[in-house]
């Protein structure tokens, strides 16, 4: 078997593709643009709904993806791709050419810059911060004291930060924050057994396995009040705590709180290697932005264009584990398609 | 009929068999962003009014798309057109055009019989 492929993107998704495709045989080159491989994995401490470390998941795919002949091209970024006779013959910035029968994108996403929702303060007030950066604050602080060295008391948590927000540009859905506000919640309690937590939510999208369990535990076992209603605006008061305003839908009325920290659940755009990708190959996208399949019930991997791939969050939002499954069903789109080819 | 000296409660539930939709048709074609609501609540939360007084704007949106119109006139005019729901609404319903609309129709609509009183 003399087939080769170039694997676009060093996250989960592209070193699972790698790991599958080089099991069944085949040339496979992995192309990261950072100086190494495991993506936006590297910085989050654990996953939902397990409690799982994110390390020890990116450890096992870069423990085997080493044993195998993979040829890994860190700090590299695609400037051109040419497709001639089918085969596909790639420059990179480190003045690499580079030949394959076929392409497999795993650009992933971009974290929404929660900048953009100015009315929630972020980069304005110290005491509001993202989703990401509590997995940072996981990851390296022993005690946790928000941004301005004090525990907190009271948390708050804004779901639908860039996601569902026409004022935004994005109407979809990033499927994975209310699983992760309601995991980081469950964390901050058992770190701070009397902290007081409020989720504010305009729906919770509890659809994965387990995912529903931990809403229930966060409830049960932790105390979390979800509140249904939507944060319309932060304001900082004199001692540098935050004062949010929503609607408390369910009984009707206006609210004001006051918390020590703001966690914006910040949603999922599509990557920005997915968008210089789907220039060069002038690939199909679809109105969220995230690349578009050849069909979405039976060639979720494929492209618009034949004999590009792709896999994981550069098509829509992803939980880590579907984004995984992803990655295997395209290295096996892989294999049919040199399978049918002879 | 004889009296037979009880009285009888009006139902408390929305009935749909007697759905007045007048209004809500006129508002969904003059303004059609006012179909998208998914009651969030936003608008409430930065209203202008709802901090002073008893006014829920996404409380009165859900009643018209339920054909509960009565006393809407009293409850509308609490509304101080800032457009501020306008403003966080993340479905980008203009919420103050369909508030214009909904005390222009209440004028031609107060004509029209068979409504009950708004």
């Amino acid at each position: 078997m003399d087939k080769s492929v170039i694997v676009i993107g060093g996250g989960i998704a592209g070193i699972e593709v790698s790991n599958q495709l080089s099991d069944l045989g085949y040339k496979v080159v992995l192309i990261e643009k950072s100086d190494k491989i495991g993506g936006k994995l590297l910085e989050w401490d654990r996953l939902f709904p397990t409690f799982r470390k994110a390390d020890e998941v990116v450890q096992r795919l870069t423990r085997k993806i080493k044993q195998l002949p993979v040829t890994i091209e860190t700090l590299s970024e695609i400037t051109s791709v040419v497709k001639e006779n089918g085969l596909f013959s790639v420059v990179t910035n480190q003045n690499k050419n580079l030949n394959a029968d076929a392409l497999v994108v795993t650009t992933g996403f971009e974290l929404f810059n929660a900048r953009r929702k100015e009315e929630y303060g972020y980069g304005i007030y110290d005491n509001v911060i993202t989703s990401a950066d509590l997995e940072t604050k996981f990851k390296t602080e022993k005690q946790l004291t928000n941004p301005l060295g004090k525990v907190p008391k009271r948390i708050a948590f804004v779901h639908c930060v860039g996601s569902r927000d026409e004022k935004v540009g994005n109407h979809y859905c990033s499927k994975v924050c209310c699983a992760t506000g309601v995991k980081q919640a469950i964390e901050l309690q058992e770190q701070l057994p009397n902290v007081e937590i409020y989720c504010f939510y305009m729906d919770l999208r509890m659809y994965g396995e387990g995912f529903e369990e931990l809403y229930r535990k966060a409830q049960e076992k932790h105390n979390v009040q979800f509140i249904r209603g939507r944060v319309s605006e932060v304001s900082e008061t004199i001692d540098h705590s935050i004062q949010l305003k929503a609607e408390d839908t369910l009984s009707g009325r206006p609210l004001k709180m006051s918390v020590d920290l703001l966690v914006l659940l910040a949603g999922i755009e599509p990557g920005k290697g997915s968008v210089s990708v789907k220039n060069m190959l002038n690939l199909g996208k679809m109105e969220s932005g995230f690349l578009e399949p050849a069909d979405v019930h039976f060639a979720r991997n494929i492209s618009s264009v034949k004999g590009v791939f792709m896999a994981g969050t550069c098509i829509c939002p992803m939980s880590v584990n579907d984004t995984l499954e992803n990655a295997r069903s395209a290295a096996f789109e892989v294999h049919h398609f040199f399978q049918n080819q002879g | 009929m004889k009296d037979f000296g009880f009285t009888s409660i009006e139902s408390r539930a929305i009935d749909y068999s007697q759905f007045d939709d007048r209004l809500l048709a006129h508002l969904v074609k003059e303004e059609p962003s006012f179909g998208l609501c998914l009651s969030c609540g936003g608008c409430t939360a930065t209203c202008s009014a709802a901090n002073l007084v008893d006014f829920n704007i996404r409380r009165l949106g859900l009643l018209i798309r339920r054909g509960e119109i009565e006393n809407l006139s009293r409850e509308i005019d609490k509304c101080m057109l800032c457009g501020k729901c306008s403003l966080v609404c993340p479905r980008g319903i203009n919420l103050r055009h369909v508030v214009m609309l909904i005390k222009k129709s209440i004028v031609t609509l107060k004509e029209e019989p068979q409504l009950k009183e708004l």
